[in-house]
């Protein structure tokens, strides 16, 4: 697939300055709230050193608790299956619904499964999948993929939910109003629920010493997918995992907080076993995970718990909306993870940030997420993933600027030449900073030279005129 | 006390009298200034664009002119982060280790270093819009971040110009978000960055600013050409400039 032009979908994005101011707003108030729930809890940076430390030492220690868990599981009468990669974990879904000629099938929200494309796979298959989480949902009906990790569909406004929904099920469109959205949304989805005889859930957590998964959602719709067929199936990726029930009220404390700034949702579940007369299966999914665990620099975006606290703060994110990144998570933390998954296809992503360091700080579990953009910038120039534009600029750049003499005659050169050229050819297509900004004037004189002039006679430092 | 001046490549371009400022300002405060004639910059650029290689030479050469010096000041929180903690295109050296520990920005040293108490002969009569960079704020720790609810407050650049007379600060909106340059960003990415420096204006505008004053003349470029875009009266100054004894 060819690479990812963010800038470019962001332009475009922005251009439409409804969406791009409703995207804005929306997710600085969400910023803006997990501030106040964060000042509100005293501990706050300790807990974060704390969920950072445990998801360090479950990583460091990961077979031993995925086998625990797995053998926890068995014991709850659990069926545990491993998926290495997103097609041995799609086949294993369809093998499930196959083996029982279940031709439908509801889930709830599930990052990993759009990370799998899932939906796809079984839809190829013909099996008819229905998204159970209003936004998910709403991006489902309108073809597109989720544009935030907890919002799918924030980027969207009212509006425009009322258009797809006014589409897909015949309802009002002049009826922009959530109430009535989010009445039309249950009673299209909950007739779908009632005779579903396969369910699918994603994880938030899962517990080792346990072998529960929990979910925390606000909706109920986990519940309702997981609980009413008799069929459930849970994906897990393997870094979800942590050891022990104690360790989750660190990480229930700081999620909700950072997502929304709201201190708890409205539903933290605990499924641990199948219910009467029914099955329960749980995949844990692989999917690249094991070898960015094995990457020196990049193995802590494996601490993520999907607050997605960096989208929200990151200023360009919010200025460009989550679908510009043309990838499954995106933001910050999705410009860390996308590249370990295809390094060609996402190798632009780095350079979508100012590096300014506020999704750092943001973090509940402290992955130091604009260090790693950062990082990821050199590999990419390694890899010969950067584009020769900007490549052939930095050669240009690293030649004048190590040599005195070069870089005061480009100065010179540069001076001469904004003084010379008309305005049409200072604000033109090819020069990106004169696009939206006026262009700074050279000064008629450098530092250098003011300095030449009124200080190097004292002190006699002259050495490259 | 003896300290090396360096000038930031943007600055010695575009705003000399930044540059003037900051010497005539630690003049002031009698420092003895050497200006490293050979100087280009701290490589930067190259450097944050993952251009390791490219950066290499300028990094040495920065060595080169710098290594002697137990002080090395600049006006720029951004080029002080860099030289600090970015700084490893260069092979390690005693030499390079000693440059990321001397570099200071002007408003550390003067804070931290000089702990200047006073700057007799300013004053300033305007509505100030302070903006401090984020490598400034979350990099080299000039100024606390909203992102840290717990930790103390405070603005080592405020400080430091509440010793000017006659000067008012304005409240704005999200104080600390970026502004949008970020080096090559600013242009790569120019829809994005236009937009938040359009935001920030704006926000300034609304706060009734005069002036928008900040530590880094890169984030200034960048405001000060959305500024004039938009057609707004915001000017810029660097806080060297007021601190130095400009009245507007």
């Amino acid at each position: 697939m060819s690479v990812v032009d963010q800038a470019e979908n962001a332009a475009e994005f922005i251009s439409d300055r409804t969406h791009e101011q409703h995207l804005d707003q929306l997710l600085w108030m969400l910023r803006t709230r997990r501030d106040e729930a964060a000042s509100r809890v005293q501990e706050w940076e300790q807990l974060r050193d704390l969920a950072s430390q445990i998801k360090e030492h479950t990583l460091s220690n990961l077979a031993h608790y995925l086998e625990m868990f797995e053998s926890r599981a068995k014991a709850n009468g659990v069926t545990v299956h491993w998926a290495q990669d997103a097609h041995e974990h799609n086949q294993i879904v369809y093998q499930l619904l196959s083996d029982r000629k279940a031709d439908e099938l509801i889930k709830s929200k599930s990052m990993l499964t759009e990370e799998c494309d899932t939906r796809r796979f079984l839809e190829e298959r013909g099996i008819r999948v229905t998204e159970t989480d209003l936004g998910e949902r709403i991006q489902q009906l309108d073809d597109q993929p989720p544009s935030h990790i907890v919002g799918p569909a924030w980027h969207k406004t009212t509006q425009d939910i009322a258009n797809v929904f006014a589409k897909a099920y015949g309802s009002d469109k002049e009826k922009a109003d959530p109430v009535y959205l989010a009445h039309v949304m249950r009673e299209n989805t909950r007739p779908l629920i009632e005779r579903a005889r396969v369910g699918m859930t994603g994880a938030n957590f899962a517990v080792a010493e346990t072998g529960a998964i929990v979910t925390v959602t606000n909706e109920g719709n986990a519940d309702l997918s997981g609980n009413v067929p008799e069929l459930r199936i849970c994906s897990v990726g393997l870094e979800k995992m942590i050891p022990r029930n104690e360790d989750l009220a660190v990480f229930i404390r700081l999620l909700t907080r950072s997502a929304t700034g709201n201190s708890i949702t409205q539903y933290t579940s605990h499924f641990r076993a199948p219910r009467q007369n029914g099955e329960m299966h749980i995949i844990l999914v692989d999917n690249g995970r094991s070898s960015r665990l094995g990457m020196e620099k990049f193995w802590p975006s494996l601490k993520c718990i999907r607050c997605a606290a960096c989208m929200n703060t990151c200023p360009v994110y919010r200025r460009s909306g989550g679908l510009s990144y043309g990838s499954t998570y995106m933001g910050p933390i999705g410009i860390i993870m996308m590249p370990t998954f295809d390094i060609r296809r996402y190798s632009e992503l780095p350079f979508s940030s100012t590096l300014n360091g506020s999704c750092t700080n943001v973090c509940p579990v402290k992955i130091n997420i604009h260090e790693q953009i950062y990082a990821w910038r050199e590999v990419m120039e390694k890899k010969h993933q950067i584009n020769l534009v900007k490549k052939s600029a930095m050669i240009v750049a690293g030649k004048v600027l190590s040599n005195p003499t070069l870089y005061r005659m480009a100065g010179d050169t540069m001076e001469a030449s904004l003084k010379v050229l008309p305005r049409f050819a200072i604000y033109n297509q090819l020069n990106a900073w004169g696009r939206h900004r006026d262009i700074p004037q050279p000064a008629k004189e450098t530092f250098h030279d003011w300095y030449k002039k009124h200080r190097s006679q004292a002190t006699g430092q002259e050495t490259n005129p | 006390m003896q300290v090396a001046l360096m000038i930031p490549c943007y600055v010695d371009l575009f705003y000399p009298e930044v540059g003037v400022a900051t010497l005539e300002l630690l003049e002031k405060l009698k420092v003895d200034v050497v200006y490293p004639f050979d100087q280009t910059c701290c490589g930067q650029p190259m450097a944050n664009s993952g251009c390791y290689e490219e950066a290499q030479a300028t990094e040495e050469l920065f060595i080169k002119n710098f290594s002697a010096f137990d002080h090395i000041v600049t006006p720029s929180g951004s080029c002080t982060h860099h030289l600090r903690h970015k700084f490893t295109a260069a092979p390690d050296s005693p030499e390079r280790r000693k440059i990321s520990a001397s570099v200071y920005d002007l408003v550390e040293f003067l804070h931290d270093v000089l702990q200047v108490g006073e700057f007799p002969g300013t004053e300033f009569k305007h509505k100030v819009a302070l903006r401090t960079s984020c490598s400034a704020i979350r990099g080299i720790g000039l100024a606390s971040m909203s992102e840290r609810v717990h930790d103390p407050k405070f603005s080592k650049p405020k400080q430091l110009l509440e010793r000017v007379p006659g000067i008012e600060f304005v409240d704005f909106e999200r104080p600390d978000e970026c502004c949008g340059f970020g080096g090559s960003f600013s242009v790569t990415e120019e829809a994005v960055a236009a937009q938040m420096g359009y935001d920030k204006v704006e926000f300034m505008r609304k706060a009734g600013a005069d002036y928008i004053v900040s530590s880094d003349m890169s984030c200034l470029m960048h405001l000060q050409g959305c500024s004039s875009r938009l057609g707004t009266d915001l000017k810029v100054l660097h806080i060297a400039q007021i601190l130095n004894g400009v009245t507007q």
